[in-house]
């Protein structure tokens, strides 16, 4: 009979120490907001072009985790991100939600410069102050910052800002993939295609 | 030749035939002195150099030319002396075949030494001044990625520098280039090597070389022989890729460098025989880096053999020096057949990182067969140096699944190519990884800039958010700041008052009897409800009457109490402060007095004829009242006669004129009430006619008063500011108009009292008039030098005027349109008016002209304020003008748009007239401000504008299908006036 006692003595005593030790552990290593919102936000491309219908990226990661927003609306991010959030989420990669190509090219703005006129109505519209000028005076994109959002293009009332492609520079080119190789079985091995086929 | 140090092992590796006996048969030469060189501003990661010659500029051999900016960067020196003919992109070494920005220099064929010299004794200079120094001459690291020296040599700043380790294998064919450097100048190779000691203090230095370089591993050891320095030339079986840094640690030292981090982690430096060299020729000779030895073979050379040739050599002069047949070149390569790039432009030059040059016919490098697929045969595992699974990294990065490659150490790939070169398949497995490499980098690079765009997005927000609080606050302070001001009057009057009331209470009597008064007033309120509540209470014969009664009762007696507080307060300040009291507050308190009175006596006649109510109390109220007006009355009087007589002469007339504005006004209401009663046939009319009399002879003797004290003033006020008096006339105007209205009203409807109205409106227009004459004489009278006075309200005055005659014109055109009968009468008055107008412009004229020719000097600076007058005046001629053509348009067919045409077109006149002032006013304006190329940027911004209209509009144009043709007529104006505007700006910007 004893036993029994001891035995519920100790599970009791255990379950009160795993108790207060998980209490406090959840009180001390609290998580401040919520991780899953952050994570979707990290997978985004930070764009804040407001093209997914939401005005600016966290908003759409929080459409996303708490209101069941569609995971393949954000253009700039292509199909990539869109995969990426299938990933985290772990839903079905839907196709990306946008006319354009699935991999758009990475663009930035450009302020054809001696036709501005110093309005300031682009800095007011960059959301991530990629834009440099005062009243007046001319303004020029700063290219490391932009990150290519479209939203400063409209509110331009001389029309004086274009968005074109990012330059491939030696610093940013890159190998290309391999050509998918002309995987034949050797004894069809051709020569002439042997030759036409260069390193 | 034996060691004393055990050699390691390295995984794999690889035995490719060597092909280096053919470059080693001659002695190193010099290459020729190319005509021109090209030196790319980046040779190297890091970031590029930036020039500083100037295009035209001559340098000599040796000179610096483009300075390193950042840490990692190396400073470039003209290996020629010539003249800098163009800084612009060309062609350079790297695996994209892209152009990048380089500085291209024309030979003066003199070969021309800058003036150098180099350190008699570096071990007495500062370690930080040696690297500095090494820095200068531009070293960056000659073996393959060309690492700025002086990088590695800080090394030993951070770091513990164990061992030194010199790289001397040489590991892929065909390269020969430091061999025969190590054959020929090992002396050099020795003393570089001793200041790379003196700077990093190893304990052990060891030089690794292949076992395939015996002359060179003699030459080595014989100059060891001179050498004070304690050194290891370690003898490494031949092996590909054996120079491989880690591989090379791994084999002298048996050491693995950890994933992920330098050999400097684990206490080892390495450096490459040709840097040491070259180092120590800058620090002996103070020669920086413009030559290296470069290798130029394969089967398409004639001579194959190792140059010195001098940076930036097109690598067609080399060619063409080694006799290289075109017709046999299958691949040109920089570097080593492992991991070399194949070139195809001839004028891409040499640089620091250069170290040999295959010209391979289709025999030696054979176009690459088809790829096939795998067959997991696993030879890639077995020779890979880094140990990884090249299979899996393949299968990885042709399913793009890069995480799981970057998880398989992709980054440990050094690219050898051993295991492209075993594969049976002819798998391109190191293009696999090059590409998988770059693709993670660029997501890496993605993942970045997007964490970067998220921090400024946040700032941003942080940053409006914060600007909304500022906002915000400021507001709110000022709501403080203003409830605090008013608090302080408050305090102050509170203040005020008891201290006032303790002396004598004349100031304090005004808020204390509008407190007492307020008091009293609820007092009483209090007790009328309380009455009704008893009414209704005994009426019903509820219970609780005697509470209410007693209630009753003490709100009665508060209710005195109030009163007689008020009463006494009230009583008080006109006994006591009749003397300093000001006439104003006698005066009003008269007036109350009297009002009063009147209502009493009023209340008690009503009284009296229906024979109710308290007579004999409210005939007592009417005594006593009374009585205090008289007592106001008489101390308004007593005060007013004590100023008058003391300082009649200098009292400001604008109290006079207030009282008589005041009057006016009452005498203008009177009036009209007087006008609605004989309208509306009142019995009341004779009475008020009486009463308007009275007021008007009451007017009449303040303004005599008035007209006399302002006589009485000194003979200075004749400069007294006339707008006053235009005040004054404006105001009567606005009177006389009004009055007008109403007449035309009156006549409009027939009314009996039109007539009457008539005369009223004919004696204000009389006064109008003497107003006016008065406001020229006062005009007359100022000096000359108003002459100069603005016109600006001259303009105003006639730009109202103008809007006058509009109006009623538009009324007496509506009258003639609905055939009313006063209408003729309307007629005339619109003429009036005209004629005013028409005086008034005259009299503007009159005025710019006088004021012209006072400031002849000054005429050009008061151009610009009458441009915009103009402009103005253009825009509003051109409204009105529309407006009277859109009546004219809505007028009722067969109407009598004669008048309304003739109008039009006066308006027309006028706009035009002022128009073309205005354009001759702007082109002067211009021509002017572009003498002096001001407002050049106006011109431009409208053209932008216009230009950005003119395209919208195209676009509004191609989008809409239909309403085209209006659009194209507004397109055609738009492109017209940006036309217009392009030219002025073109006439002026050149
Ligand atoms: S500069 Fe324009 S395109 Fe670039 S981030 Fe700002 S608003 Fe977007
Ligand atoms: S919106 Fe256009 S005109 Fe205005 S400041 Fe920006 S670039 Fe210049
Ligand atoms: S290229 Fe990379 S994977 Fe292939 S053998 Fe060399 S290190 Fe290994
Ligand atoms: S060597 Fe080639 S065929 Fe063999 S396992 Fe490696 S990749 Fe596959």
């Amino acid at each position: 009979m004893s036993a029994v006692f001891v035995a519920v003595l100790v599970l009791l005593g255990l379950g009160l120490v795993f108790g207060i030790l998980l209490g406090y552990s959840s009180i001390r290593f609290k998580v401040e907001g919520n991780p899953l919102v952050d994570q979707v936000d990290s997978l985004l491309p930070q764009t804040q072009c407001g093209q997914c219908g939401h005005p600016g990226c966290r908003p759409y990661a929080e459409a996303i985790v708490n209101a069941d927003e569609a995971i393949n609306k954000c253009p700039p991010g292509g199909q990539s991100t869109v995969e990426a959030l299938a990933d985290l989420l772990d839903v079905e990669a839907l196709p990306l939600d946008a006319e354009s190509e699935a991999e758009p090219i990475k663009k930035v703005a450009y302020i054809r410069e001696d036709e501005c006129i110093g309005c300031t109505k682009c800095i007011q519209a960059c959301p991530v102050d990629a834009i440099l000028g005062a009243a007046k005076q001319m303004h020029t994109v700063i290219t490391s910052e932009c990150t290519g959002c479209d939203l400063c293009v409209e509110p331009c009332p001389v029309d004086c800002i274009d968005m074109l492609p990012l330059e491939t520079t030696l610093n940013n080119w890159q190998w290309p993939a391999p050509k998918p190789g002309i995987e034949l079985i050797a004894t069809d091995r051709q020569p002439s295609i042997a030759l036409e086929v260069k390193g | 030749m034996k060691n004393t140090i055990r050699v390691h092992q390295f995984h794999g590796g690889i035995h490719p035939p060597e092909n280096k006996k053919q470059s080693t048969g001659a002695p190193i030469s010099l290459a020729p002195i190319p005509s021109r060189i090209v030196l790319p501003l980046q040779q190297h990661i890091g970031l590029p150099a930036d020039p500083v010659v100037r295009v035209g500029q001559r340098v000599l051999k040796g000179q610096l030319v483009a300075e390193a900016i950042g840490r990692i960067s190396a400073n470039i020196h003209a290996s020629i002396s010539g003249t800098v003919v163009a800084i612009e992109p060309h062609p350079v070494p790297h695996m994209s075949g892209m152009k990048a920005d380089c500085l291209i220099i024309e030979s003066d064929g003199k070969d021309e030494w800058i003036e150098h010299q180099g350190l008699a004794d570096y071990t007495k200079l500062p370690t930080q001044a040696l690297i500095e120094y090494i820095r200068q001459s531009g070293i960056a690291g000659m073996g393959g990625a060309g690492f700025p020296t002086d990088v590695k040599l800080h090394l030993g700043d951070d770091h513990i520098v164990n061992t030194l380790i010199i790289n001397a294998a040489e590991c892929e064919p065909y390269i020969t280039a430091d061999d025969m450097l190590m054959r020929e100048r090992a002396d050099e190779i020795m003393g570089g090597i001793e200041i790379i000691a003196h700077l990093l203090k190893p304990l052990h230095i060891m030089v690794g070389i292949e076992d395939n370089k015996p002359q060179a591993i003699r030459a080595l050891h014989a100059a060891m022989d001179n050498s004070a320095l304690n050194l290891d030339i370690v003898i490494t079986p031949t092996k590909y890729p054996s120079g491989g840094e880690k591989q090379l640690i791994k084999l002298l030292t048996g050491v693995e460098v950890p994933s992920g981090s330098i050999p400097a982690d684990v206490g080892i430096v390495c450096q490459n025989v040709g840097t040491t060299s070259a180092i120590y020729r800058a620090v002996t000779h103070g020669e920086p880096l413009i030559s290296r030895i470069i290798t130029v073979t394969g089967q398409a050379a004639a001579h194959k053999q190792n140059y010195e040739v001098r940076l930036g050599t097109p690598l067609a002069d080399l060619l063409n020096h080694s006799a290289v047949e075109r017709q046999q070149l299958q691949r040109l390569i920089i570097g080593g057949p492992m991991m070399g790039i194949t070139v195809t432009d001839e004028q891409i030059p040499v640089i620091k990182t250069t170290n040999c040059l295959i010209a391979g016919s289709i025999k030696e490098m054979p176009p690459q067969p088809p790829a096939q697929a795998c067959i997991r045969c696993g030879m890639c595992e077995q020779v890979c140096p880094a140990e990884l699974l090249p299979q899996q990294l393949y299968w990885f990065a042709k399913g793009k699944e890069f995480d799981k490659a970057r998880h398989h150490n992709l980054f440990d790939c050094i690219e050898c190519g051993a295991c492209s070169y075993v594969c049976p398949s002819n798998i391109p497995l190191v293009q696999y990884y090059r590409f998988a490499k770059a693709e993670i980098r660029k997501e890496d690079d993605e993942q970045r800039k997007a964490d970067h765009a998220r921090q400024r997005f946040e700032a941003r927000l942080a940053r409006l958010e914060r600007d909304k609080i500022e906002k915000e606050e400021r507001r709110k302070q000022r709501a403080i700041d203003a409830a605090a001001a008013q608090a302080a009057k408050k305090d102050a009057a509170l203040n005020q008052a008891p201290t006032a009331s303790v002396s004598a209470a004349p100031e304090a009597g005004t808020p204390d009897l509008k407190q007492l008064k307020s008091n009293a007033a609820i007092a009483r309120t209090k007790l009328k409800k309380a009455e009704k509540a008893l009414n209704n209470a005994q009426d019903k014969g509820l219970d609780g009457i005697d509470t209410l009664k007693e209630t009753l009762k003490q709100l009665q007696l508060k209710s005195a109490q109030a009163e007689k507080a008020y009463s006494d307060a009230q009583n008080a300040p006109a006994k006591a402060a009749a003397p300093v009291l000001d006439l104003k507050q006698l005066k009003s308190n008269a007036a109350i007095a009297r009002t009063k009175l009147k209502k009493a006596e009023k209340q008690l006649a009503n009284a009296t004829a229906s024979g109710e109510g308290d007579i004999s109390a409210l005939t007592a109220q009417v005594s006593l009242l009374q009585d205090k007006n008289i007592a106001a009355e008489k101390a308004y009087k007593a005060a007013e006669s004590g100023p008058s007589n003391a300082a009649a002469a200098p009292i400001d007339t604008t109290e006079l004129e207030a009282d008589i504005a005041a009057l006016q006004a009452k005498v203008d209401k009177a009036t009209s009430a007087w006008q609605a009663a004989v309208a509306s046939a009142s019995p009341a009319a004779d009475k008020m006619a009486a009463g308007v009399e009275k007021l008007t002879t009451k007017l009449k003797g303040l303004q005599d008063e008035l007209s006399q004290a302002r006589a009485a003033l000194p003979a200075s006020s004749a400069t007294v500011d006339t707008t006053e008096l235009e005040a004054d006339i404006a105001a009567l105007q606005g009177k006389v108009d009004k009055a007008n209205s109403a007449w035309q009203a009156a006549v409009a409807s027939a009314s009996p009292a039109a007539d009457k109205m008539a005369a009223g409106v004919e004696k204000l227009t009389t006064k109008l008039k003497g107003l006016q004459d008065e406001l020229s004489q006062a005009r007359a009278a100022l000096p000359a030098s108003s002459t100069t006075v603005d016109t600006t309200e001259l303009e105003a005055d006639i730009a109202a005027l103008q809007g006058k005659v509009d109006k009623a014109n538009g009324a007496w055109q509506a009258a003639v349109a609905s055939a009313s009968p006063a209408a003729d009468k309307m007629a005339a008055g619109v003429e009036k008016l005209t004629t005013k107008l028409k005086g008034l412009q005259d009299e503007l004229t009159q005025a710019k002209s006088r004021s012209e020719a006072a400031m002849p000097a000054a005429a050009p600076a008061t151009a610009a304020p009458d441009l915009k007058a103009l402009k103005q005046q253009v825009s509003i001629m051109r409204t009105k003008l529309k407006k009277a053509e859109k009546q004219l348009t809505e007028l009722p067919e067969g109407a009598d748009n004669a008048a309304l045409m003739a109008e039009i077109d006066s308006l027309k006149a006028r706009h035009d007239a002022a128009k073309a002032l205005w354009d001759a006013a702007e082109a002067d304006k211009i021509a002017a401000a572009a003498a002096q190329g001001v407002d050049l940027k106006q011109l431009k911004i409208d053209a932008a504008m216009a230009r950005a209209a003119v395209t919208k509009a195209e676009r509004a144009l191609s989008k809409a299908e239909d309403d085209q043709p209006a659009l194209e007529a507004e397109l055609v104006t738009i492109r017209a006036q940006a036309d217009k505007l392009n030219a002025t700006l073109e006439r002026f910007s050149d």
